[in-house]
């Protein structure tokens, strides 16, 4: 596993528009919206870890998604299903590599809500560090999951921003989701996201974290039963 | 597996494959012995990939029995997966990784793997080590293909179709490299359509079609049983034919008879089909 995970390290150092997709991008968007409400603390309190959940599904999900299409379509996964390594190495390594960017990215997010914004880290880091890590785990096998309905690396694109764009927006990155719709509200509570970017704002429960594991779960499940190599 | 007859390297009994109404592979049995090399020769859709496949443990079976090295390849386990070795049809490699990096990586997955610069040099990439693999030409690629199939220093190596793609000089370093395969006691199972690979490379050929083997045996043998000599030669601009498994007595008689009449045989052949003839003969019969 740790080969493995070596190995996709290079790949990702190698692939300079994933490293921006994964890294800059958020930054960006998180310089740019917090431009807006550079005056306005409460605001600032709400983006920073929304953006840190959104980094989360970003380089966990969005990037499994599109890097397991890659690999099934290009004959890669088959190629190494003729070799040794067992299942579980392999996809340890590739999620492993996944894990250590979401990780480097949530704590570039939040020195720079701190240092630069002034935005305090929650209460009870232990807290963040059990959300981060199960929030981590579900998109890593959500991905995966996922993957396996992408027709192609074409509509990688298509598909990934279909579940990434609206969840970002009910799940409360850029606002409070107390400010949505009803309707809106649930869909959200129902979902992943909104749960993890909570649990990284220091506001942790266990109806919360529950959702998170019940995705993870059946992420895990979807993944493995749909697996495909080629 | 019978007691005291020697394991075969690959042992296939009634292999069956069906796509719903589709009977890819009807009843297929073969054996490849340890240190041979067997070429599965057919058409395109003849079931050769769909077998060869089958045997990697990329599919499933519909029915009949299967043992390669002594597994069962439907499990996958991963001991046969470290001794045997795949060149498949088409398989991807990562694009920005240089072919020395690739070898590398793939060599961690086996216990004891041979050398990834001793490696690129059998199978002639030397000059392209420190080339990303996007930047490599199609036939490199296939190169690569080998070296990866290779690196495990595998005793069973599966070649499905190793040489299309290739220019003349590449097809020539692949037909060097697998007979080097062969002197070193691997086992190779080889599919192709180009008949003068499997002549040229094979202890043995089974020629499939429709899902069957129609014919199987050295090249040698399968040209004599099949098609006997052929004499042909033109006689007041008309050409005739004769077949015959004793030309030396049938040419005798044609010429003495046709010096007798004072005639002159134009055009005298004697030749013996290539196994392409046999080949086409065959897999044209159940049309």
């Amino acid at each position: 596993m740790l080969h493995q995970l070596r190995f996709e390290r290079m790949l990702f150092r190698r692939n300079p528009s994933a490293a921006f997709f994964n890294f800059v991008l958020p930054l960006v968007l998180l310089l740019l919206v917090a431009s807006v409400f550079a005056d306005e603390h409460d605001e600032l309190e709400i983006l920073i870890p929304g953006i840190a959940g959104m980094s989360v599904m970003a380089t966990t999900f969005t990037a499994l998604a599109f890097n397991m299409t890659f690999l099934r379509e290009q004959g890669i996964l088959k190629r190494i299903h003729g070799m040794p390594i067992r299942a579980r190495d392999y996809l340890g390594g590739v999620i492993g590599s996944a894990v250590i960017n979401a990780v480097v990215q949530v704590v570039l997010v939040f020195a720079i809500g701190k240092l630069a914004y002034g935005v305090d880290l929650p209460d009870e880091p232990g807290a963040v560090v059990v959300y981060a890590i199960v929030g981590v785990a579900a998109f890593a096998a959500l991905g995966v999951a996922f993957s396996h309905s992408i027709p192609n690396f074409d509509a990688a694109g298509a598909y990934t921003n279909a579940v990434f764009l609206p969840m970002i927006f009910i799940s409360g990155v850029f606002y409070s989701s107390d400010e949505l719709p009803a309707a809106l509200e649930v869909i959200g509570n129902a979902l992943p996201l909104k749960h993890v970017i909570d649990g990284l704002a220091g506001d942790a429960s266990g109806a919360g974290l529950a959702v998170i594991a019940a995705w993870g779960v059946a992420g895990a499940i979807l993944a493995v039963r749909y697996f495909r190599w080629d | 597996m019978l007691r005291g007859v020697p394991e075969a390297a690959i042992e296939v009994h009634d292999l069956q494959k069906h796509y719903g109404d589709v009977e890819a592979v009807r009843g297929l049995s073969f054996r490849v012995e340890r240190g041979e090399v067997l070429g599965l020769l057919g058409p395109n859709g003849a079931g050769k990939t769909t077998t060869v496949e089958i045997l990697e443990g990329y599919r499933d079976r519909t029915a009949g029995e299967v043992s390669v090295l002594g597994h069962d390849p439907a499990d996958a386990p991963l001991e046969l997966r470290r001794r045997v070795g795949i060149v498949l049809q088409s398989a991807g490699f990562y694009p920005r990784v240089t072919v020395t990096e690739a070898l590398r990586h793939f060599a961690g997955y086996y216990p004891e793997p041979r050398d990834a610069d001793e490696t690129i040099a059998l199978v002639g990439l030397q000059d392209s080590a420190d080339v990303r693999v996007n930047r490599l030409s199609g036939g490199q690629r296939r190169r690569l293909d080998l070296a990866l199939a290779l690196v495990g220093d595998p005793e069973l190596v599966f070649l499905d179709e190793p040489t299309t793609g290739f220019d003349p000089a590449a097809r020539r370093t692949a037909w060097d490299v697998i007979r080097r395969l062969r002197e070193l006691g691997k086992t190779v199972l080889l599919t192709t359509h180009y008949l003068d690979e499997a002549q040229e490379l094979s202890d043995r050929v089974a020629i499939v079609k429709d899902g069957r083997i129609v014919a199987e045996g050295p090249p040698r043998e399968l040209i004599g049983v099949k098609a006997p000599y052929r004499i042909t030669y033109e006689l007041d601009g008309r050409r005739t034919e004769h077949e015959t498994d004793d030309p030396t007595a049938l040419l005798n008689r044609l010429t003495s008879e046709a010096l007798d009449r004072g005639e002159r045989l134009e055009n005298l052949h004697v030749t013996r089909p290539s196994l392409e003839e046999v080949y086409l003969d065959l897999t044209r019969e159940a049309e």
